[in-house]
């Protein structure tokens, strides 16, 4: 399964189809059947705390939902229209100024139209987590166009 | 220098307090300043305001605010509220937040207001709303606690 996903075509659809995610600079490192893997490279800009330069739990809140709902297009093999309903985070320690931050994001089930997800946030060690999440999602929560299309329309506006 | 830039910081915080000016506190938060935050003082309490901008856009068709753009802000605004609330003597720490998604946000100016639930000792408990044009109409609520001794 992991072979039907091009990573390169995938990071097209952040950048092109997520302009918020394009914005901050989500990268795409791995998506397949056992979830997907994003990062973010450490920028100054979303420090939180102008003492030390440890980043903003809201910019890794960013991360986390934005890799959640990438997993489950991963399970279900489609991008259509997903809207968050409740995302639970907890900060386990500090990020490390300067490091890029990890997300690894697994869809462990959907229903008709509910798909429920976890997450952690990490830098080099996985089992060393940043934080933990766990996040619900509406499927087809809209009658607008899958993400890929989307992203399809603009880079052909471009 | 950690130790003095943490006490520049604190006195910033208590100079802004004092000046009910917490723009200079925001321009020093590099996250706040990518969210252009400002901070409103209603009649109702305080309101901290996000800015319309598109680079806050997750959904470009609909369009809508990406979600973890308004879970930042929720975040922040339960921070800045007990930050101009509270007594500080350190920058307070987020343990968790829950999110709770209860309508797709415009990408249009949004706001936020928070409440303490329980200012404890060591930890306090919050309930953030945030909302667009109509104040019966939120866009998302939050449950946090934070670490604040």
């Amino acid at each position: 399964m992991s072979d039907m996903f091009d990573i390169n075509q995938i990071q097209t659809i952040i950048d092109k189809g997520i302009p918020h995610c394009a914005e901050i600079g989500v990268k795409i490192e791995k998506m397949g059947a056992d979830g997907v893997v994003f990062y973010l490279p450490y920028q100054e800009r979303f420090a939180g705390n102008p003492v030390n330069g440890v980043l903003h739990g809201g910019i890794i809140t960013t991360l986390i939902d934005s890799a959640m709902g990438m997993s489950i297009y991963a399970r279900l093999e489609k991008y259509l229209p997903l809207a968050t309903l409740d995302l639970r985070i907890d900060y386990l320690k500090p990020a490390t100024p300067g490091e890029d931050v990890y997300t690894h994001s697994f869809c462990y089930k959907t229903t008709r139209q509910i798909a429920f997800v976890r997450a952690i946030a990490y830098h080099g060690d996985r089992h060393d987590p940043i934080a933990n999440a766990v996040g619900t999602f509406m499927l087809k929560s809209t009658d607008s166009p899958a993400l890929d299309m989307v992203a399809e329309r603009v880079r052909a506006a471009q | 220098m950690s130790e003095q830039r943490a006490e520049n910081f604190i006195s910033k915080i208590n100079a802004a307090k004092q000046d009910r000016n917490w723009q200079q506190v925001f321009d020093f938060i590099p996250y706040f300043s990518f969210l252009g935050l400002r901070l409103e003082e209603r009649e109702s309490g305080l309101v901290c305001v996000l800015p319309e901008d598109k680079k806050f856009i997750g959904n470009p068709t609909l369009p809508a605010l990406h979600g973890g753009v308004v879970g930042a802000f929720l975040e922040s605004a339960a921070l800045v509220h007990l930050m101009a609330t509270q007594e500080v003597t350190r920058m307070p720490k987020i343990i968790n937040i829950t999110v709770e998604y209860l309508r797709s946000g415009k990408p249009i100016e949004t706001y936020a207001e928070a409440v303490i639930t329980k200012p404890g000792r060591r930890v306090a408990n919050m309930r953030v709303e945030a909302w667009q044009k109509d104040r019966s109409k939120p866009i998302a609520a939050a449950h946090a606690n934070f670490l604040v001794s």
